[in-house]
Order: structure tokens, then C-alpha cells, then sequence
């Protein structure tokens, strides 16, 4: 990718932690690490990788962008405004009450979001259930399935990949949030998942690592990915840090599901936009 | 009996015996045939759930998932989502309690057209025992907002209502037995969902049943009459949800007495949908037949039904009590 469009994209991400840190700011509650974490592999989907039509949210053609750890929605409901599925000023009502930006995605209020989500463990099998219908009918769209790691503590995401496998969905491309925590803790204490990238192996996936705050490998990564259509099913690991760009926020589970209050915000913001201008400045 | 409803005139002789699973099975591939978005699902019990002549038909529609019930609940939304009819098949207990935040979630809040077919319900499922006799799913999948209930009283409306859910845009639970049961109407009895069917008229008690207890309600009509001088009317509620409360009101204000009677936990279910509406609209005495919180156990069907008071006998005992409450 050449470097105008991946500083373009560093400044997409930076535009969607704004957008993320203003949203739960106003209502007072929600997810704060994860969206931030995600927000580079959000920017490329949206931006870059991801076939899709604002303007015509069901058209067949898409790709579906199905999430399945839910409460990392503030990013997705971003990511969903900046590409205009919605005004950006609708973003301040999120977790309201009449509001299309709902705590958790759901699928009835809002063109753009594939599955409702929340509890883990289930749009992922949604997500499969999609592609096998796409294989079914001979369609060429990619169905990409974003899961958090605590999430892969769920047995039921390893019935989604077994099944995976059987069907041969190379169709499906599973991106997991590999920040290593989770609401109790660290996910290496809470519930150790490692060798995770050899748990997917021999779950018949072909297996893909990579940092996802690093705009070039996130963008390369995902390519990569994309063209490996072996039959099986493709997961990216992405390695993040939960609350990535501001960094008081950075590595701690307390913010895994807390909003910032108007101090922090200010502070988040300022940093963010001391980021853009880094950004902006390079060459 | 009610004529216009074209029952099996061989109904208190030797009816014939069939089991409500192989209407799903016959219907479905019917349906196959006809809508080539139906696709259907089990979790390793393809065999038992009679899905087999669909897959042989159209063996890229068919997804064997293994014992993975979560994941194929999950997965019918997916498919639902995408245009397809999706048939999720496995026994009533697997595919309501083991998946219930599945239904509630991938399913009911998201609307997605999935059709849950169960079969194997009820105390009726026999030797297995308790842990597979589901007793409690009209319960659970009544209090789920945009779910279809229907529970069929014979093969012949087991295959009406596979139709009909399929035609019907949203979630649906379809809940079949194992046994072999009588044949209550035939090709001609109309059937329609959320519509209740008269099968007879009466005037002294009304006995509302769905499943595995319409037959022993006709028969425990037929001895009222006989032995009691009692006429007692006789409904199918073979729709829990939408719930025909018209019907229901009509016939309570006509007997002035209900018993309700299903193959079932005595809360909840048939009961419970009966009790609501006329509480709020048009108390009368209303007894029950039910299981009685209670677990199942091994057992013949008939041995199993027999115990645990799903009888012909335990039904003109409560039509007597009720008839004796009224004022």
C-alpha cells in the first residue's frame, strides 16, 4: 500500500478513537478499551478491505462485518457513521433511551449491523451460519467475524469452528482481538488460552498473526488473508493493546466496560489529537 | 363431534397410529420441493428426527452439525439472515433449554426466520427418562416476544403446520413426540395457526388440549356424556403462540367450566396461556391435567402416561370437579 493512503487510513483510526472517546462520554457509560484497541483494524475493514455500500446497507454484494464480542460497539457504530450509514451527530445518543445505537448492536435498529450481539460466543456461529449460506449459493463476499479473546473462553465459538472446518468456509475470515483481557483480569490468569494460534491450526484454520495498532501490517495482514482460499477457514490474531492511544487507558482491564468521565476524556482527546498531528506531519 | 371439521371417522374404533415426526419429515421434504430456500439442520439425529429423506433430496441444503445445538441455533439465524427457511432439528429438550440464549438472542431479537422443529417431547419419549423428557419448553418458548408456538395432535397436523410455519415470516417452534398417536383429523380438517379447533361441541364443561392430550380429551367427552350426562366441548390449542383467546372466552362463556390438559409441567404452558386470558377477561373454574413438578422416569409411554396422570380417567375427574366449582 503506498504510504498516502496508509497515513490517510492512521488518520481514520484516529478520527474513530475521537469519535469513540466523545460517544461514551456522553453517555456515560460503556466500553472503553476495546473499541480503542480495535480501531486500526476497524479503520482498514471500513476503509480499505471491505467491500460495502453506505447507501445501500443490504446489498447482497457486501461483505458482512459481523460482530460478534458486541460490547465493543462503540468502534462499530463509528466506524459506521464516519462511512455514512448514519449522521455523525446521532453517535451523542448512544445507550439512550429511543436510540438506534443501542448498548449492544441490534440487528432491528440499524442498517449496517449484521447480528445483535452481547453475549458472547454466538455471532460468530451466526457469522459461519452466513457464509455457509453464501457457499450455498455460490457468492463471492467475504464474511468477516470480529471476536474478542475472553469471548474464545466460550465453548460454543469452538462448535462455530469445527463447523467451520467441516464446510470449508474460506469464504470466512475470523479476527480476533488478541489483547489478553478481560474483565477479571489478565486473560492469561482468568482463563489461559495459549498456544492459541496452534488451537486454531488444529482446528483446520489457516492461521495469520500480526500487531493490530500497526496500520501497515494490519493493512497487509488483512490482504494476506484474504487471498489464502485453501478450502479452510482463515483466522487473524490480532495483537493488541486494550485502550491503545490514550495512555493512561493502556493494558488495564478496569477499562475494559467503564466510559471516561469529562476529565479523562479531555485528556484522551488531547492526546489523540497530538497523535493526528504526528500523523499529519509525516511524509 | 363437530362435522365441519371433516375428524377421522374412525376415531374411537381402532384409528390409526402414526407418529407426528414422520409428518415433519414427509412435509418437510414436501417443502423442499416446493421452495428451494428451505434448508434444514440436525445436531447427530438426523435418523431420529426424520430429516433423512431431506437430505438424500437435496444433500447441499442439509447441514449435519454434529452435537453442536448451540452453534446449529446460531447458524439457522445466520442462514435465516441470508434468505434461506432454516429447519433446526434435534430433541425438545436440546433445542430449547441447552440453547435458550441462542433462541433468545441470534433468533427471537433479531427476528430471524428460524424454524425450530423439535420432536421427542414430553414424558411419551419413554425408556430415555428424565433427562431427555422435555416438560417445560411450551413454557420456555411461549414468554419469548416474536416466537411461534404450535404443538400438533396428530401426523396429518403435524404436516399442515409444517407449511404453515414455513409460510409464516419469523421464529417458530414446531414440538413433536416420539410415539405413535391416533389420528384425530385428516387431509380436510382446517387448520390454521393461532386459530383453535371446536373438534366437539358441548355446553357443560370445556376441555382445552394440545399434543399427545387431545385424543384422551375426546374419549373423557365421550364417557361425561355416556356416564355423567355431561356435555363437554372439546378444543385444540394447537396454537400456544399466537394464542386464540377467542375461542377460548367463546367456549368458557358457553360451559361456564375449563380443564386444560397437556403433556406438560402444570405452569407455564397451556395452562398458564388459558389462565392469563380468563383471569383477565372471563373467570370460570379452571382445572388441570399436567404433569405435577415433577421429573420424568423410564417407561413404555403408556406406562409413563399412565403414572403421571396423563389419562382419559385423570381428565373426566377434573371435568367433574370443575363442573361441581361452577356456580
Amino acid at each position: 500500500m503506498d504510504k498516502k493512503k496508509l497515513k490517510e487510513l492512521k488518520l481514520k483510526a484516529n478520527t474513530l478513537r475521537q469519535d469513540v472517546i466523545k460517544m461514551l462520554l456522553a453517555a456515560g457509560a460503556g466500553h472503553t478499551g476495546g473499541p480503542l484497541g480495535m480501531a486500526d483494524v476497524f479503520a482498514n475493514l471500513y476503509f480499505n478491505a471491505a467491500q460495502h455500500d453506505a447507501k445501500n446497507p443490504h446489498w447482497d454484494g457486501r461483505d458482512r462485518i459481523v460482530l460478534s464480542n458486541g460490547h465493543i460497539c462503540a468502534i462499530l457504530y463509528a466506524s459506521l457513521a464516519e462511512s455514512g450509514y448514519l449522521p455523525k451527530e446521532e453517535l451523542a445518543t448512544f445507550r439512550k433511551i429511543d436510540s438506534r445505537l443501542q448498548g449492544h448492536p441490534a440487528r432491528m435498529d440499524l442498517p449496517g449491523v449484521e447480528t445483535s450481539a452481547g453475549s458472547l460466543g454466538q455471532g460468530i456461529g451466526v457469522a459461519v451460519g452466513m457464509a455457509m449460506a453464501a457457499k450455498l449459493d455460490g457468492k463471492e463476499h467475504t464474511v468477516f467475524a470480529l471476536m474478542g479473546d475472553g469471548e474464545l473462553n466460550e465453548g460454543s465459538c469452538w462448535e462455530a469452528f469445527l463447523n467451520a472446518h467441516k464446510f470449508k468456509l474460506d469464504n470466512l475470515l475470523v479476527m480476533v482481538d488478541r489483547n489478553d483481557i478481560q474483565i477479571d483480569g489478565y486473560g492469561h490468569d482468568v482463563l489461559p488460552l495459549e498456544p492459541l494460534a496452534d488451537k486454531f491450526k488444529a482446528f483446520g484454520f489457516d492461521v495469520f498473526q500480526a500487531d493490530g495498532n500497526d496500520m501497515g501490517q494490519v493493512v497487509s495482514t488483512t490482504e494476506k488473508a484474504l487471498k489464502s482460499k485453501n478450502g479452510r477457514p482463515r483466522v487473524i490474531l490480532w495483537k493488541t493493546v486494550m485502550g491503545k492511544g490514550v495512555d493512561f487507558m493502556q493494558n488495564l482491564p478496569k477499562w475494559h466496560g467503564i466510559p471516561p468521565n469529562a476529565e479523562q476524556a479531555a485528556e484522551a482527546l488531547k492526546q489523540l489529537q497530538a497523535e493526528r498531528a504526528d500523523i499529519e506531519a509525516e511524509n | 363431534m363437530n362435522a365441519s371439521l371433516t375428524l377421522n371417522p374412525l376415531l374411537f374404533e381402532k384409528p390409526e397410529k402414526k407418529a407426528t415426526r414422520d409428518g415433519f419429515g414427509e412435509a418437510l421434504l414436501e417443502l423442499g420441493k416446493k421452495d428451494e430456500r428451505v434448508v434444514a439442520l440436525t445436531a447427530d439425529l438426523g435418523e431420529s428426527v426424520r430429516t433423512a429423506a431431506f437430505e438424500k433430496a437435496f444433500p447441499n441444503r442439509f447441514f449435519e452439525v454434529g452435537i453442536t445445538e448451540q452453534f446449529m441455533i446460531a447458524a439457522a439465524a445466520g442462514l435465516a439472515l441470508e434468505g434461506k427457511v432454516p429447519f433446526a432439528t434435534t430433541f425438545a429438550n436440546f433445542g430449547t433449554g441447552r440453547v435458550y440464549d441462542f433462541i433468545r438472542q441470534s433468533v427471537c431479537y433479531n427476528q430471524a426466520n428460524v424454524k425450530i422443529a423439535v420432536t421427542h417431547a414430553g414424558i411419551t419419549l419413554g425408556e430415555d427418562g428424565a433427562t431427555h423428557q422435555m416438560l417445560e419448553d411450551l413454557g420456555m418458548m411461549r414468554t419469548l416476544p416474536h416466537m411461534t408456538v404450535v404443538c400438533p395432535c396428530d401426523y396429518l397436523e403435524t404436516k399442515k403446520a409444517v407449511f404453515a410455519i414455513a409460510e409464516h415470516v419469523g421464529p417458530s417452534y414446531l414440538r413433536m413426540g416420539r410415539a405413535n398417536v391416533p389420528l384425530i383429523t385428516t387431509d380436510a380438517t382446517p387448520f390454521r395457526m393461532g386459530h383453535a379447533n371446536v373438534l366437539r361441541e358441548g355446553k357443560d364443561v370445556s376441555i382445552a388440549a394440545c399434543g399427545v392430550m387431545v385424543y384422551p380429551a375426546l374419549v373423557a367427552a365421550k364417557e361425561l356424556e355416556k356416564e355423567h350426562k355431561i356435555s363437554a366441548e372439546v378444543v385444540n390449542h394447537h396454537s400456544l403462540k399466537p394464542f386464540d383467546s377467542e375461542t377460548l372466552i367463546k367456549s368458557a362463556k358457553k360451559c361456564g367450566a375449563i380443564v386444560t390438559a397437556e403433556e406438560h409441567q402444570r405452569t407455564s404452558g397451556l395452562r398458564a396461556a388459558c389462565a392469563e386470558v380468563l383471569t383477565e377477561q372471563y373467570p370460570v373454574p379452571l382445572q388441570y391435567v399436567a404433569v405435577e413438578d415433577t421429573f420424568g422416569e423410564s417407561g413404555t409411554p403408556d406406562a409413563l402416561l399412565q403414572k403421571y396422570g396423563l389419562t382419559k380417567d385423570n381428565v373426566v375427574k377434573k371435568a367433574l370437579a370443575a363442573v361441581k366449582m361452577k356456580k
